[in-house]
């Protein structure tokens, strides 16, 4: 990681449209010196001793605020979590007002996910600690998309060239946005598939995707496969007419993993909804890296921290 | 009231077909004359030359926020801010709390015109009552109270059958409905415009065609009923040609423009600043083309700014969560100088037609209105074109304080307003 000159330190994570290829690559190199401390018996170094991180979260998450919290933890930072449940938001708070009451506190870090898009930003812009964007509405959430860099990478080797199919409810997703960006910038050729009520309407004119009403078309050949995750939660109904429908026409099943390489490796987020965007066969088979993508979040997110709060100096 | 002599200005009075230096003259809040080379004794002389005399500019769609939302505006500041951007006549509209939806609640307003206003104002009505679309609103009451034109902008909720009894009803005293077109069912979760911009941001979009259907929509009614139709603040570049077919079929089809819908597009959105969140909001580069386009062939009447200030608290939020809206009183003259007249797009003298005389003569706002004729009141607007300012929203009168425009570089300000003869802005500043 000395070999390029990059340095990530005070940078804001906001979303992966910021990164260039090097500081991607910066986060990948950093990330797998990071896995080899989650497989220590003893899980805990002194790097970010004396850090201060605040996990503010204004929207449901299990894996990303624990992921996020185990990093620091597993650094030595001191490692608050807020939910808007448990915390004066309940009252009216303000973002502007819960934000300067976090960072009057000291802390060196916030990380945030909230259901406004551009919220993280906001923060950017409201207070000087270093602001990690745990996902915001359908805009980013650039953790998930390096994490998904790393798992690919991972396991074939390298990035550019490789074919990248992306299905389901783009509309929704800010994992996908994340992805494009990331994707792109590393020289990955992005395939993005789904009902076209899921697209969005003018996606089609972003350079460097492509975009296919077929799900058979992106996954083609593909050497990686990711399923989004359908956002029931985000649709007021009518985008598509049933979960069973869905699942005939736009699942992912064995029968159409087939159709990409062998070696295919299959992405999702998480949470599944299982049996309709995608089969257990395939979530639970060979060619799944489901699992993986929750271990390398967590060393992910521990390169993030290292590299913004500490210049990526252990 | 004393004389006033406006000496050596570049006279613009679009009525009269007038652009050259002259002097004008006001008398007892009434323009005596224009020509060249006036002598009046006792006459305060203002030298403007070098810059250019109109007269008074006219907004019809501002939002004073009286009664009920104080906190955004009221009419003392959105005057102040009228008469610092130059306008001596705005139109107020009615989504106040409460509505302004009887005669009794014009009369109210009308009342506090009267008490703080610092530039002629003028009420509009709701078109139904309490703006939700199902039943008409007391019209000719309130017409008899002056209201000035209908609207239930902000809001696309009546049915195709009560805007025709609201058309036919008020064929009796010719008085024209402006509607805020955008077809609900497909802008409810909308924040900007659907485009390529709102795809990559992951915002939910208000696309052009919600707008589209909504003027077709409204023209097809009013041409039915051989009503007249105010479309407000058009953003579309079909909807512009939907109103241009409509003009040249006879329909009695008025628009408006604004001047960010004619300046900005949504690239421009910022996620972290709700400045630019706007209804219907910021287009694509064609629709702000065809919207000027539109301006320059006559489609589009006049030029309004849909002022519409927020709260500092309210507009500070997520761009998701904050009100729609902005001012633009005080930045409409520069904006429009800078990136439409000084690019060569919009000759001024047209710019100054459809600020004064057009929208005076659709409205009907009375004998002279809108000119520089003998006789008429003597709204004036001193304009210098070539001062250079940067919009600091510490500087507004208005109590909006979130405008896209600011911290641009603008050429061009108003630096006297004169409503009826009197000084109510010099130099940027309202007394």
């Amino acid at each position: 990681m000395e070999k390029n000159n990059v340095s990530m330190r005070g940078k804001n994570i906001l979303a992966l449209k910021d990164f260039s290829p090097e500081e991607i690559d910066l986060v990948l190199n950093t990330a797998k010196e990071m896995k080899n401390i989650i497989h220590r018996d003893i899980k805990k170094l002194p790097t970010l001793r004396g850090k201060s991180i605040v996990t503010l979260f204004y929207e449901p998450s299990t894996r990303t605020r624990t992921s996020f919290e185990l990093a620091g933890k597993y650094l030595g930072a001191d490692v608050v979590n807020i939910t808007s449940g448990t915390s004066s938001i309940v009252k009216g708070e303000s973002l502007r007002d819960t934000l300067y009451t976090v960072a009057a506190m000291g802390v060196d870090a916030i990380v945030m996910r909230h259901k406004a898009e551009g919220a993280a930003e906001y923060a950017s812009h409201v207070v000087s600690p270093v602001i990690i964007n745990a996902g915001d509405g359908a805009h980013a959430h650039p953790s998930q998309g390096l994490l998904n860099l790393f798992t690919i990478k991972e396991n074939k080797g390298h990035l550019e060239g490789l074919k990248v199919a992306i299905l389901g409810d783009v509309l929704h997703s800010r994992v996908a946005r994340s992805d494009i960006y990331g994707m792109r910038a590393m020289g990955m050729e992005v395939h993005i598939a789904g009902p076209k009520t899921l697209l969005p309407r003018f996606l089609c004119e972003e350079p460097g995707i492509v975009v296919h009403e077929r799900i058979e078309e992106a996954i083609a050949d593909a050497d990686v496969i990711e399923v989004l995750r359908i956002q029931l939660e985000r649709m007021k109904g009518g985008l598509f007419p049933t979960t069973r429908e869905y699942a005939r026409i736009f699942g992912l099943n064995e029968e159409r993993l087939a159709l990409a390489k062998d070696d295919v490796l299959v992405l999702h987020p998480g949470p599944m909804n299982k049996g309709w965007e995608i089969s257990p066969f395939v979530s639970y088979g060979d060619n799944s890296a489901i699992q993986e993508e929750v271990q390398n979040g967590v060393a992910v997110r521990m390169a993030l921290y290292t590299l913004t709060l500490m210049g990526g100096r252990a | 009231m004393a004389k006033i002599l406006l000496k050596n200005g570049r006279v613009i009075d679009p009525a009269a077909r007038l652009d050259k230096v002259a002097d004008v003259l006001v008398e007892n809040g009434r323009i005596k004359s224009v020509a060249e080379h006036i002598e009046a004794d006792g006459a305060e002389v203002i030298d403007v030359s070098g810059k250019v005399v109109t007269p008074g500019l006219i907004d019809m769609h501002v939002h004073l926020r009286e009664p009920g939302q104080e906190a955004k505006e009221d009419i003392e500041s959105g005057t102040m801010a009228a008469a610092a951007g130059g306008y001596t006549t705005v139109a107020t509209m009615p989504n106040t709390k409460p509505v302004i939806d009887t005669a009794a609640l014009v009369r109210s307003v009308e009342k506090r015109i009267e008490e703080a206003a610092r530039v002629h104002v003028r009420v509009i009505g709701a078109v139904t009552k309490g703006q939700q679309g199902k039943e008409l609103a007391e019209l000719g009451d309130m017409v008899e109270a002056g209201a000035v034109a209908f609207s239930d902008d902000g809001h696309f909720d009546s049915t195709a059958k009560v805007l025709l009894n609201a058309y036919d009803y008020l064929h009796t005293y010719d008085k024209v409905i402006i509607n805020h077109e955008e077809e609900t069912s497909l802008v409810e979760d909308g924040v900007m415009n659907e485009g390529h911009a709102s795809a990559m941001l992951g915002m939910k979009g208000r696309p052009t065609v919600a707008e589209d259907i909504a003027v077709a929509r409204d023209i097809l009614l009013a041409e039915y009923a051989g009503a007249r139709v105010h479309i407000a603040h058009i953003s579309s570049g079909k909807s512009v040609q939907l109103v241009r077919e409509a003009k040249a079929r006879g329909v009695r089809v008025t628009a408006e423009a604004t001047p960010q819908h004619m300046t900005m597009t949504d690239e421009m959105v910022n996620l972290y600043d709700s400045s630019t969140k706007v209804n219907p909001p910021l287009r694509s580069q064609q629709d702000v083309d065809a919207v000027v386009a539109g301006l320059i062939d006559g489609t589009i009447d006049m030029i309004v700014t849909d002022h519409s200030p927020h709260a500092q608290e309210e507009k500070d939020q997520e761009y998701l969560f904050a009100p729609s809206g902005f001012p633009g009183l005080e930045t409409a003259v520069g904006v429009l100088l800078t990136d439409l007249v000084d690019t060569g797009k919009l000759p001024l003298p047209l710019m100054i037609e459809k600020m004064t005389y057009a929208p005076a003569r659709i409205f009907d706002l009375g004998e002279g209105v809108g000119t520089l004729s003998a006789g008429a009141p003597a709204d004036i607007t001193v304009i210098d074109t070539e001062k250079e300012w940067v919009v600091d929203a510490h500087d507004f009168y208005t109590k909006g304080s979130h405008s896209p425009f600011v911290g641009r570089t603008l050429k061009g300000k108003p630096v006297l307003t004169m409503v009826d003869g009197r000084i109510v802005m010099r130099d940027g500043v309202v007394d």
